[in-house]
């Protein structure tokens, strides 16, 4: 493995970069510079395209190679017409779920719609962070925060099935907690013909705090909320983890800690969890006898299964269908009568 | 394309054409009256020079991939009408601030919001000058016929190769709906961008007189680092007080040291007036009947027609100030460029407003009563 130097030497601009400590787009940007570095591809053919937001800041100006950093929420617009011109450049976009999903959620679903090929990553990290964690269009129900203190009113998109939808043909959803998969589904993204979609779970230990009732000192949450991502998420056609139970509590979640460590033959543990928030975790051998223990627990609200409310990440569509900037080049040629 | 020679043809399809001759390459565009001929005719002819046709779905898009195809190397255009062009305004001023040459057509339609959505107006001059939010100098020019919608489009591409920014064709429902005779030259006049010839360049700063730095594309292996936010001249965002006067202060007066260059006055009977018609775009085509009218009535009438309406010509409105008794300003709106010609007269002779709105152009005979009333 090569060794961090070696990719800030040859791919970062600057250093040190301005994430917050244990921000996810370190972590990002470093899975896209391992996946362009075992690909081969020249950095000096590719186009990195981003709009506002801590996210946009993960190319601009960190990876040397051409970037653009336009306005909030168009990124892919932008993108799309340097794409069309020139077709040569691999044209990646970094965007966030308020840049990309929110203001920008037309030029997203129009742009799978045309197939064009673009490699874009969304950095999912469920709010607008730079701005101070307002609601984004990825904040879940019931979720407080600075313009949202009685709960938030809306539900979220899922935004890999809706770019699914809309017509792209390579769509993955992975976390900053899935590295090795995410620099994989980055490899796949850059060689496939066509609009090319990866949504990343990502933390945000300056806002996540407020939006995941996150306490606690900065220093421990980035590897709290990683681990929350690996507690959260399940990977599409592996097998599940088994012999695992999530009690939620009613009350104080270190009261049922305790009550669940008691019962025999079981290891307990607090996890965060992004559906549930705080609760614990029960390792056992036998679920059936553990799961109707726990229930009968008076401090635990209720039960659930190691899959509920668990997001799905891995990959959700590989299809081919006619690329634009290929259809593009046919009109030309059609016009010209070749 | 039109062959080289004389044709009868739409205003926006002489625009069009004006944009493949001054070497437009990428288009990019939203369904809008007046305007739509324009892309209904690019999107035929620019995939036959190898040239790019986007219909985006939206003008705030439209916009933000004509930049994008500016850097990837195009000369690059969208067409739009009012609505559409409120919709371009935050990325127009993107372009500013780096510094993107394109060119945006706006066939002015009367407002405000959706208002009488097929006609004539000229109520959006005061946007191409401050549409977009912070500070900067901005180009436009208004064509008054089929033949300057060719032509001037041809000049806007010059333009903002040349200064290396956006420059706003003011056209409107009138001019581009007209069918006239257009003569559509052997070869015209095309000025391309300054390409840096060495990677050292910096794409946001230079040292020559004109202000106007050099302009890498991207692919070419410059790393360029292009943002809107404030920057260092090679790019890098930096966002004290000293950078941003420097980097807006250089953008403002690249265009102001070239005033002189860019300023273009069409005027007509204009060496012994007493009268001026001060006018633009289609409104100074019964501006121009009336002045014939007046001097047959042995009136000392002129028309001063703006070909460049930003920047404000002001020495020349400063020495027709001199000149004349009086200025009428024509224009198919509430009286908005008259604020301009009284800022610049300061009080030296009378200025009188003749605005007019509802979609209709102004008839000869009411621009006479003014000026008989101006010259009584
Ligand atoms: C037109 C416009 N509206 C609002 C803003 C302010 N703004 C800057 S960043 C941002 C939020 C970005 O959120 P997201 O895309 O999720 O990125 P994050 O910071 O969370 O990575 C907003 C609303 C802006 N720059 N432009
Ligand atoms: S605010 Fe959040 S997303 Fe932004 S840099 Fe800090 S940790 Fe990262
Ligand atoms: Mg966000």
């Amino acid at each position: 493995m090569k060794s961090l130097y070696y990719y800030r030497d040859r791919y970062v601009r600057a250093q040190p970069t301005a994430f917050c400590p244990g921000c996810g787009g370190g972590i990002i940007l470093q899975c896209f510079l391992r996946a362009i570095d075992d690909l081969g591809i020249d950095k000096d053919r590719i186009l990195a395209v981003s709009g506002i937001g801590c996210s946009a800041w993960i190319p601009s100006p960190y990876f040397d190679g051409d970037t653009l950093h336009t306005t909030h929420g168009r990124a892919i617009a932008f993108a799309t017409g340097a794409k069309a011109f020139n077709p040569d450049l691999t044209t990646v976009v970094f965007t966030g779920d308020g840049d990309g999903a929110g203001i920008g959620g037309n030029h997203l679903i129009h742009a799978a719609r045309r197939n064009i090929d673009l490699k874009v990553f969304l950095v999912n990290n469920f709010s607008y962070a730079m701005t101070g964690g307002q609601i984004a269009p990825t904040t879940l129900h019931g979720e407080t925060t600075v313009t949202s203190p009685y709960g938030n009113p809306e539900s979220p998109f899922d935004i890999t099935q809706l770019v699914k939808a809309a017509g792209a043909t390579y769509v993955a959803k992975w976390s900053t907690y899935h590295v090795v998969e995410l620099t994989n589904a980055m490899k796949e993204a850059l060689q496939h013909k066509g609009f090319s979609f990866i949504e990343i779970l990502s933390q945000c230990p300056t806002q996540q705090r407020r939006v995941f009732n996150l306490r606690g000192a900065l220093e421990s949450l980035p590897p709290r909320i990683l681990e929350m991502f690996g507690e959260s998420t399940y990977v599409r056609g592996r097998p599940g983890k088994t012999g695992y139970l999530y009690a939620v509590p009613k009350g104080d979640v270190k009261e049922t800690l305790i009550q669940a460590e008691a019962l025999e033959g079981v290891k307990a543990r607090i996890v965060d969890h992004i559906g549930f928030g705080q609760v614990v975790r029960v390792e056992t051998k036998q679920p059936e006898v553990t799961r109707e223990k726990l229930g009968g627990l008076s401090s635990v609200g209720g039960v659930a299964d190691h899959l509920e409310k668990k997001i799905e990440v891995g990959l959700f569509e590989r299809s081919e269908r006619p690329e634009f900037t290929e259809s593009l080049r046919a009109i030309m040629r059609k016009a010209k009568g070749e | 394309m039109l062959e080289p020679g004389r044709h009868l043809t739409l205003g926006n399809v002489a625009c069009a054409e004006g944009a493949l001759r001054a070497g437009c390459r990428f288009f990019a565009g939203y369904p809008i009256t007046p305007a739509s001929e324009i892309s209904h005719h690019l999107s035929a002819e620019l995939p036959k020079v190898g040239g790019v046709f986007l219909q985006m779905e939206d003008e705030i898009a439209s916009m933000s991939s004509v930049i994008g195809a500016s850097w990837a190397g195009a000369k690059a255009m969208t067409a739009t009408s009012g609505p559409g062009y409120s919709l371009m305004q935050e990325n127009i001023g993107y372009a500013h601030m780096t510094e993107t040459p394109l060119v945006v057509v706006n066939v002015q339609r009367s407002g405000p919001s959706t208002g009488q959505s097929t006609d004539p107006s000229q109520q959006d001059i005061y946007q191409a000058r401050y549409g977009a939010h912070g500070d900067y100098e901005v180009i436009a020019i208004s064509p008054w016929s089929v033949q300057e919608m060719f032509d001037l489009t041809v000049r806007a591409f010059n333009l903002a190769e040349a200064y290396r920014t956006p420059v706003m064709l003011m056209s409107d429902g009138l001019v581009a709906h007209i069918q006239e005779k257009l003569v559509v030259p052997e070869k015209v006049e095309v000025v391309d961008r300054r390409k840096p010839t060495s990677k050292s360049s910096t794409p946001w700063g230079t040292d020559d007189p004109s202000l106007v730095p050099e302009m890498p594309a991207f692919g070419e292996g410059h790393r360029l680092l292009v943002t809107g936010s404030t920057h260092r001249p090679d790019g890098m965002r930096i966002v004290t007080p000293q950078y941003h006067q420097m980097t807006v202060y250089r953008i403002r007066d690249k265009i102001l040291n070239a005033e002189p260059k860019i300023r273009d006055i069409h005027r007509v009977q204009m060496e012994d007036a007493e009268v001026a018609v001060l006018s633009f775009g289609a409104s100074a085509r019964p501006s121009l009947e009336a002045v014939n009218q007046a001097r047959g009535e042995g009136i000392k009438a002129g028309l001063f027609r703006l070909k460049t309406i930003w920047p404000f010509p002001e020495e020349d409105v400063s020495a027709l100030a001199d000149q004349v008794d009086a200025v009428i300003v024509v224009e198919m709106n509430f009286g908005k460029l008259v604020r301009e010609v009284e800022r610049v007269a300061c009080g030296r002779t009378k200025v009188v407003s003749l605005g007019k709105i509802g979609g209709q152009l102004h008839m000869a005979r009411e621009v006479l009563e003014a000026i008989r009333g101006a010259a009584a």
